[in-house]
């Protein structure tokens, strides 16, 4: 068939029903904590990584939530696992271990996937 | 014999509750640890939502409190309470007892310690202030910061104290957002090309007229908003303060150079309301207020019959909200001694 350059755009929706929100699943029952944030930002505001590159715990946070996994997947090794999020956090997420969790959940779906 | 009801804290809702006794015929002994009633009304400038002067408020509550039944003893800290033969003793610091058939607790509230939250610099930087501070520059009449100059770029911190596991208090004092809202105003007011920023989890304008307040800071003070909490306060070394926090709606970081900083202290409950609690084996909630025998029907009453609590001693309330609070309790103290304390 003849190319004309024209594309379908994916919907911006995020598909809340087709999405896999296993990854958040398997936080939540590893670190309750997960569940109690409040997107208040605290945790991006002080990241040292988030100073320089485009990383906001907080919208990875958000995004497995929604089961958004793809702009999560590789964004989530990003950190540097210093523990500053932990520190700052007022509800008290244990932000350190949901990092590590999420890496851990990622790496299990890609060895599956395998 | 006449019923004698010891009234504890000399604030809004003690004041409302001893008056309000005293005129239905019960000899009220209102106690004050302070040296003048009111409580922290007296330290407030303009109210919300309406703006009114706090101390037409004031001059109401007075006139509450003069009548013949009550007996006002001021600078007298009552640190515990017992029962004895059915009534109760109350012990003061200088070792003085009082005698009632009913006790209020109108203990009110502290406001959180704006240094404990170290983070923000209160107490370390020269122009972090807090709310009940820049309330004392608009008596005044003068915003300036330490060094004198008036500043033109003020930032207000929302939830210092509150919703925050790191200090300990994990509830909403509910007032602070709109306090912001009101004191933003306040500053646009005093200084027309100051710039005024809130930094905010939520806003949280559940109150009658709040709302209202809110679009009106927007509209015609050009209050701006930023959803994000501030992480941490630095100072550079032109003594202007450095504001680091997440602009959650655009999902970026933001740093931002300000004159002033006010943080929006919370509400705790009163160290003076804590000794009694302890010493009389009242509950207390996880937020450390006194503790409702039901929060439906008995938010006037505890765990202990006879003594009753009004105002902010049992959770963050507006002025408002203590006074209707301190009615229900004075109906529950009529109700209790009339029914032969039962």
């Amino acid at each position: 068939m003849e190319k004309f350059g024209f594309t379908l755009l994916k919907a911006r929706f995020i598909d809340y029903d087709a999405n896999d929100r296993s990854i958040a699943e398997f936080i939540y029952s590893k670190e309750p904590s997960f569940r109690v944030c409040i997107e208040c930002g605290c945790c991006a505001a002080t990241c040292t990584t988030g100073k320089y590159t485009r990383f906001s715990l907080r919208e990875l946070n958000i995004l497995m939530k929604r089961g958004e996994n793809s702009l999560v997947r590789n964004k989530i090794r990003e950190c540097m696992l210093c523990g500053k999020c932990t520190l700052v956090c007022p509800r008290g997420v244990n932000t350190r271990n949901v990092i590590a969790l999420a890496r851990e959940a990622y790496r299990k779906e890609q060895d599956n996937a395998v | 014999m006449e019923d004698r009801v010891l009234v504890v804290g000399g604030g809004a809702a003690g004041m409302e509750v001893a008056g309000r006794l005293a005129r239905s015929g019960y000899k009220v002994t209102l106690t004050e640890k302070e040296s003048l009633t009111g409580g922290h009304i007296r330290n407030w400038f303009h109210l919300f939502p309406d703006r009114r002067d706090s101390l037409e408020v004031l001059s109401y509550l007075e006139n509450q409190v003069d009548h013949g039944n009550i007996t006002l003893l001021t600078s007298t800290d009552v640190e515990g309470i017992e029962t004895r033969h059915g009534s109760f003793l109350a012990r003061t610091a200088d070792d003085r007892e009082i005698e009632a058939d009913a006790v209020v607790l109108a203990t009110g509230f502290d406001l959180f310690r704006s240094e404990r939250k170290e983070e923000y610099g209160y107490g370390i930087y020269d122009n972090v202030i807090s709310s009940a501070d820049l309330e004392i520059m608009f008596r005044k009449g003068e915003i300036r910061r330490h060094d004198g100059e008036i500043p033109q770029k003020i930032g207000f911190v929302h939830c210092v104290g509150s919703r925050d596991e790191k200090v300990g208090n994990v509830y909403c004092s509910k007032l602070c957002c709109v306090a912001a809202v009101k004191q933003a105003m306040e500053v646009r007011e005093y200084l027309k090309d100051a710039k005024v920023f809130c930094f905010y989890m939520d806003i949280r304008m559940g109150g009658a007229l709040y709302e209202e307040l809110y679009r009106e800071s927007q509209e015609k003070y050009g209050v701006n908003y930023i959803r994000g909490k501030v992480s941490e306060i630095a100072e550079n070394i032109n003594g202007r303060l450095i504001v680091k926090v997440e602009d959650t709606l655009a999902g970026r970081p933001l740093k931002m150079e300000l004159d002033m900083l006010v943080l929006m202290a919370g509400m705790e409950m009163s160290e003076g309301g804590r000794k009694i609690a302890e010493y009389a084996g009242l509950k207390t909630g996880e937020n450390r207020f006194f503790a409702p025998a039901d929060h439906h029907f008995g938010s006037n009453r505890g765990n202990l019959r006879g003594v009753f609590y009004a105002g902010t001693c049992t959770a963050p309330m507006n002025i408002t909200e203590s006074i209707s609070h301190a009615r229900a309790a004075a109906a529950d103290v009529i109700e209790y001694l009339s029914n032969g304390r039962r």
